[in-house]
């Protein structure tokens, strides 16, 4: 058997603190009411973008230790990471903490990066407390890789326009909240796509060895879990990422989704979707986590992926190389919402009157659905009985 | 009635330029040196002038205009002045444009600030 | 070698997958404010030949192209220009103001990096390239006529 790139954690480090923090545009797209502060500006009143994202990256740490009920003087370590050179909005975030800091680079991945090596320190139990963060400026990362703001072009359809947001978690060894089960690192993967404005179709190669070496080192399949989703692959890159599974004889089922296909409603005019380090931290610092805490979800496998290039590598014709690290995040929490009814029909229809937001709403029908799924598998006494499908995909798996 | 003219070529000299974006997917800096050579080899095969005369502003604002300035100002002056009017003629003759350009961009960069795009 | 196969696969794979947006509504946008600016042009040229008939021809283009390269770097100032552009597409990058337009815009974006690394310095990370082809081959040309 080849090595294996999943952790399984024997003391399963817990998320007892989260905040997320977004631009107006953001705000406005399907996630709008989940997000903790929608700022007004993109700016967030300081003179310029990089000294805004700094400080959104400050405000998420901040908001997540608070809602953590801690004191910045508790958290041992904070992990975190962003997209401009040398990491400086996290770096320079981490200057105003008296806490110890690693800086971290996953390009659009550094959300689960950063909690897969947080769950580490502190599944080894030599940290109490760990602090993940990451985020990215719509404006700040344009500059970096694209063009000024004020130059009259057109995006490709394939671009996808970056998140201006900050997501933090906050890891302790004991508490309240969904866990983290287990994590896999994923190798640098590299399909030969150059072209600088079609990330996902780089990016889903990465997604999807990750994806294989998880389930072959766990032994799972996609339907345990609740929710799968990816970081940014975008429309089109997760559209790839199904066939590429499909190929490798694995079916993604409505439990499948990508936080960057979902991130903004349609006109919007975001092309294929949302990207950035943001994307997917803020995603599962409100969404998700929300969804766990509540017992809405029970198992999510949240995988973002990130390209590993820069403009220079991309002028010297260089491939992009793509990155993706998966982590499993548990909650054992038990829906009220689950069992009076205990049929996913009248869930469908309660969540229907919760929420107005279309897109969301389709999102959480697919949720619930298989929540159902799941919860009815749990009723069973032996784990082994599984769907005919998830047989039928493991047969191939073992030809 | 000239205006129809200059409205047509310009719009058609643009939709080109559209073209090479979908069909080549190329940046506007390579859009922007696409067409200035353009317009530098209209004018040394002497093609820019009738041109010119018919469409008027349709090929002189689009930036093959440019380029077709900057040969002009060099076989002008080479004839006048020999070899170093290969090196000043087309400085000469686009020296406004671009002066213009810095000058602008300079000032409006002092005053405005870069907005996000929505 | 394997690889290189995989890779070409994918790439081409990916390649159909890329979804296929009508090109006729961005051509006939970019002719539409193409068309558009040269008018502009000519009517600025035309005014300007009115005003002061005295003027050579040279001289009045010289002051058109100014006068739209003013017009282009205070809408690029404002924040216009990229809307315009984004709608127009090919169509206010080809004119004389996308020229403008690719000036002013880095040394804006720049600003905060101070006047000299930032603006100055910035100001022709875009339209530099074309300064540089057109002096080269206008000097080419020059080199060749000198010899016919």
């Amino acid at each position: 058997m080849s090595k294996s790139q999943t952790i399984i954690f024997k003391h399963k480090p817990v998320i007892i603190g989260s905040y997320s923090i977004v631009g107006p545009k953001e705000g406005k797209g399907n996630f709008g009411p989940y997000f903790n502060y929608v700022m007004k500006d993109d700016s967030f009143g300081e003179d310029s973008y990089e000294k805004a994202e700094k400080k959104m990256l400050e405000s998420a740490i901040v908001g997540a230790i608070e809602d953590a009920k801690l004191k910045p003087k508790d958290i041992q370590l904070i992990l975190a990471g962003d997209l401009l050179n040398q990491i400086i909005s996290s770096s320079y975030a981490a200057r105003n903490f008296s806490v110890s800091f690693l800086g971290l680079f996953g390009a659009c991945s550094t959300m689960a990066e950063s909690l897969a090596i947080g769950s580490t320190f502190i599944d080894s139990q030599h940290f109490e407390k760990v602090v993940c963060c990451t985020g990215s400026h719509f404006s700040t990362a344009e500059r970096q890789f694209r063009f000024p703001l004020e130059l009259g072009n057109q995006r490709p359809p394939t671009s996808q326009w970056t998140v201006t947001g900050a997501g933090a978690t906050v890891l302790a060894t004991r508490g309240e909240g969904p866990r983290i089960e287990m994590a896999t690192f994923g190798k640098v993967i590299d399909y030969g796509v150059n072209d600088v404005n079609d990330m996902g179709a780089a990016m889903a190669p990465a997604a999807m060895d990750t994806m294989l070496a998880h389930f072959r080192d766990t032994g799972r399949t996609p339907d345990d879990y609740d929710l799968i989703v990816t970081g940014d692959l975008g429309k089109l890159g997760s559209e790839i990422l199904i066939d590429l599974m499909e190929y490798n004889g694995f079916k993604l089922g409505l439990n499948y989704n990508d936080c960057g296909q979902m991130y903004f409603t349609r006109n919007q005019n975001t092309l294929s979707g949302a990207s950035g380090c943001g994307c997917s931290a803020t995603v599962l610092n409100s969404f998700i986590i929300d969804k766990l805490r509540k017992g809405e979800l029970r198992k999510v496998l949240f995988m973002p992926t990130g390209a590993l290039m820069s403009t220079t590598a991309a002028q010297q014709g260089e491939t992009i190389p793509g990155v993706c690290h998966a982590i499993v995040i548990e909650s054992d929490v038990v829906s009220n919402k689950v069992k009076p009814y205990g049929k996913s029909r009248a869930l469908v229809n309660s969540d229907k009157q919760d929420d107005s937001e279309s897109s969301v709403n389709s999102e959480e029908e697919d949720n619930t659905k298989n929540k159902g799924k799941a919860v009815a598998k749990k009723a069973k006494p032996s784990e082994k009985s599984k769907g005919k499908k998830t047989n039928q995909v493991a047969k191939k798996k073992e030809d | 009635m000239y205006y129809l003219w200059v409205f047509l070529i310009g719009g058609f000299i643009c939709m080109l330029g559209q073209m090479l974006i979908i069909y080549t997917n190329i940046t506007s800096a390579r859009i922007l040196v696409t067409f200035v050579l353009v317009g530098v080899v209209l004018e040394a095969f002497g093609i820019f002038e009738p041109i010119s005369a018919f469409a008027r502003a349709g090929i002189n604002v689009p930036i093959i205009g440019f380029g077709a300035s900057l040969a002009k100002g060099a076989i002008g002056a080479v004839k006048a002045r020999g070899i170093i009017g290969a090196f000043t003629g087309g400085f000469e003759a686009t020296a406004g444009g671009i002066a213009a350009a810095v000058v602008f961009a300079f000032i409006f960069a002092l005053i405005f600030k870069s907005k996000t795009k929505s | 070698m394997d690889d290189k196969k995989r890779n070409e696969a994918y790439n081409k794979y990916v390649k159909a997958k890329i979804p296929k947006t009508r090109a006729w509504p961005s051509l006939f946008n970019s002719f539409l404010v193409g068309g558009i600016i040269c008018c502009l042009g000519q009517g600025i040229n035309d005014l300007i030949l009115l005003w002061f008939p005295s003027l050579a021809e040279q001289t009045a283009w010289g002051y058109t192209l100014i006068v739209l390269i003013f017009i282009a770097s205070f809408l690029t100032g404002i924040g216009v220009y990229d809307k315009i552009g984004k709608f127009a597409g090919g169509g206010s990058i080809v004119p004389i103001t996308g020229f403008s337009n690719s000036i002013t815009s880095p040394a804006i974006e720049f600003k905060h990096e101070g006047i000299i690394y930032g603006i100055c310095v910035k100001m022709f990370t875009i339209a530099g390239p074309v300064i540089v082809v057109g002096i080269v081959s206008s000097i080419v040309v020059g080199i060749i006529y000198l010899f016919i």
